[in-house]
């Protein structure tokens, strides 16, 4: 009844596999996606861009990249945090211009120096520092699993953290310890630094999440994730079936640094315009997207999504409700989300562990069928 | 699948020969060490005690990490908020806090915050009292836990458990905070503070003498847990469900009572962890930190095991002294942040069951 199937016929391979094979959701995907590109520019505000559609963007670009990891590959990691400094960190040496000494023996050191680049490259060289980063700390999991892994991966998160503090270079000897973003532009725009205009920020970061949650999306329903999904089930079984573990495992974690980086870089370049390493990339961030992904769905690109929508939006709303119309403490309303998220951690793990992503699914199973039960 | 090939018992160590690798290599590390000359240094004896004394604290922790994840195969990552919850309530009760006073402040307009009108200056119920009034609030809170946690979730993995109790972290951070408020306290149970001079004027060396309570406190709740799970007919049950979940349940045992017990017990040891730690630095969120600190411990000991959960503590409390007080400085110090992390990864590598963890077999 609410979705027509009659007459939506597949006459090609490539039609019977598409991401969206009923046409009413495919339009649906499509007009959301012309309303954010062409529409939301018009009539974004500081406000909703700020406080709303930027962390939005950035975090599910993040719990995207968790979620390939722990939902798809089965590997629980709780270094994110730390991941996202990478990015950050890289891409704004990156951004102000890379400089590389490699000592050539003697005192003599080679002296290598990049120009600024481009805001955009920045971003993906973050990401790619930050995968070589990933497959570093994701070495111990071909020996390590379980809880014994999620533990291993807060060496990743305290070591990190602790290295951009006390390792000038990373933030170029600045007085403050802080990284700051420096006036950058695409095609005439400014991107990043004090003066930019929400129009161009949002569709920077929109872009960045509408491509890579398309890459995302088609990387693991090919082979690769099909290799990602059996280690997870039985890592065993899947090596005797001719999966090869190392490398299974190693691409996961280079792949979800990747995205987990270039959040970093868009949440320090874009979002913030500046970061510290305690405060911005502590070991909060790591768990806020861990829930990212269980309450929105383990194993779901869409779930991903809406769990970041959800963990972004329920404090905005909480403190809008509890502070702006009812005038309690801010404090009360911050403890009061707290007890709000954890339970309904336990809440999603006890009645539906595959999240909202499950929801939805009953939810469409039953609406093709409206108004018959089966 | 796991399963275990021995069945060590709770309170023995059974001597493997690569446990005898380990030490021979621990052997070899003093060896060289003392060819440095380091032995000689006093400074080096004062770090070693200190991180042993740092190390006792840790294992105090762990060991709440450990009896519930023999009991009942969860790995509960709440103990450290447990242990904040339990000296938040220590301190509540000694003041004679009123629960929950800033959102009935909030809700009803009123400005209560104490029972007394010595608002918190002197203690409104003795502390001996105000323990065992803690102590029964972490019992019921054991009840809830395994009524609305852990009953729905039987027979799920291990993972997923472990994710419900970061979830049960924040709801119990939450509570605890909008319960007696987030403000820095004081905790005095009567433990002596400042550095003891005994120490001083005998070896030179400075220590705390909070921190050798601790030790102590330690060692006697070690030896009584020790006792309770060999000789009484609650501690057999209890190693038995340990050892198998289905055959337990088919003598006649109660899981779900056991669960309680070990959640229960659990929080003892957290009401005396967060006693131990809260009258060290203050009551305080951070305290709820300290059980990230217990984690490297467990992967060291193993988490399957009582005494691999004390050595763990040691090992890393001395670990990171001495790296600190020795290597710290040359790369910007303040080490004691990753290195337990890095150094329990290392140990993992070449060991990825702990130094007294059950060997992990796994089948298709």
């Amino acid at each position: 009844m609410f979705y027509r199937e009659t007459g939506d016929f597949k006459t090609s391979y490539a039609g019977d596999i598409q991401t969206f094979p009923i046409a009413l959701d495919r339009n649906r995907f499509w007009i959301i996606v012309a309303f954010a590109f062409l529409v939301v520019p018009f009539f974004v505000n500081d406000y909703w861009e700020k406080a709303v559609l930027l962390p939005f963007f950035i975090y599910a670009l993040a719990a995207i990249g968790l979620n390939i990891l722990t939902g798809y590959c089965g590997q629980v990691s709780l270094g994110s945090g730390g991941f996202m400094a990478v990015g950050a960190y890289a891409c704004y040496k990156f951004m102000t211009g890379m400089d590389i000494y490699i000592p050539m023996g003697g005192g003599e050191y080679l002296e290598i120096l990049l120009p600024p680049l481009n805001i955009a490259a920045c971003v993906i060289l973050g990401g790619l520092t930050t995968a070589m980063v990933g497959i570093l700390f994701g070495l111990p999991s071909l020996r390590i699993k379980g809880f014994y892994l999620a533990v291993a991966t807060l060496a990743a998160q305290f070591f990190l953290v602790w290295l951009f503090n006390k390792w000038e270079w990373t933030y170029n000897y600045s007085a403050t310890g802080q990284i700051t973003a420096v006036e950058t532009s695409m095609l005439g725009v400014l991107i990043t630094g004090p003066n930019t205009e929400p129009w161009a920020t949002y569709l920077f970061c929109l872009s960045f999440l509408f491509v890579f949650g398309w890459v995302a999306r088609n990387l693991v329903r090919g082979r690769i994730g099909r290799q990602w999904m059996a280690i997870r089930d039985m890592d065993i079984a899947a090596e005797i079936i001719g999966v090869n573990p190392l490398k299974a495992k190693l691409t996961a974690f280079a792949i979800s640094s990747f995205y987990i980086g270039m959040a970093g870089a868009l949440y320090f370049a874009v979002w913030n315009g500046a970061a510290e390493p305690t405060e911005s990339f502590a070991i909060d961030k790591s768990f806020d997207i861990l829930f990212m992904i269980i309450i929105g769905g383990l194993g779901s690109i869409f779930g991903s999504l809406i769990g970041a929508a959800f963990i972004v939006l329920l404090p905005v709303l909480m403190k809008n409700v509890l502070v702006g119309m009812l005038g309690w403490p801010t404090d009360i309303a911050e403890y009061l989300q707290l007890i709000v998220v954890g339970g309904l951690i336990i809440f999603f793990l006890i009645k539906e562990p595959h999240g909202i992503a499950a929801l939805w699914r009953t939810i469409k199973e039953k609406l093709r069928l409206w108004p018959f039960p089966y | 699948m796991t399963d275990a090939t021995s069945n060590a018992s709770a309170g023995g160590i059974s001597v493997s020969p690569k446990l005898l690798g380990a030490l021979a290599a621990a052997a070899a590390l003093i060896v060289l060490l003392a060819v440095q000359g380091l032995l000689t240094d006093p400074f080096f004896w004062e770090v070693v005690a200190n991180g042993l004394l740092a190390g006792v604290m840790y294992a105090l922790v762990a060991l709440g990490f450990v009896l519930i994840f023999k009991a009942s195969g969860i790995f509960n990552f709440a103990q450290g908020v447990l242990a904040l919850f339990a000296a938040l309530t220590l301190v509540g009760f000694q003041t004679g806090q009123v629960p929950f006073a800033h959102l009935i402040n909030a809700i009803l307009g009123t400005n209560v915050h104490f029972f007394s009108d010595t608002h918190g200056g002197e203690n409104f119920i003795p502390t001996f009292l105000a323990l065992l009034m803690s102590l029964a609030m972490m019992v019921l809170l054991a009840w809830l836990v395994v009524r609305i946690v852990l009953k729905p979730l039987v027979n799920q993995e291990g993972i997923i458990l472990f994710m419900a109790t970061i979830g049960l972290a924040f709801v119990l951070e939450g509570v605890g905070d909008l319960m007696w408020g987030a403000n820095v306290k004081t905790l005095d149970v009567g433990l002596p503070s400042g550095p003891s001079d005994m120490i001083i004027d005998a070896t030179g060396m400075f220590i705390e003498k909070i921190e050798i309570s601790a030790a102590i406190v330690a060692v006697i709740l070690v030896v009584s847990l020790t006792l309770f799970s060999q000789y009484t007919k609650m501690g057999r049950a209890l190693r038995a469900v340990a050892d198998d979940h289905q055959a337990a349940l088919s003598v006649g045992i109660s899981l779900e009572t056991i669960w309680w017990i070990v959640w229960s017990v659990a929080g003892l040891v957290a009401l005396v962890a967060g006693v131990m730690w809260g009258a060290k630095s203050g009551v305080q969120f951070s305290l709820s930190l300290i059980a990230l600190k217990a984690l490297p411990v467990l992967m060291l000991g193993g988490f399957t095991s009582i005494p691999g959960a004390i050595v763990g503590g040691l090992i890393i409390g001395v670990g990171e002294k001495v790296f600190e007080f020795y290597i710290g400085p040359m790369i910007g110090g303040a080490t004691e942040n990753w290195f337990a992390y890095m150094l329990a990864l290392l140990f993992l590598l070449f060991r990825p069951q702990g130094l007294f963890g059950e060997k992990i077999i796994e089948r298709v």
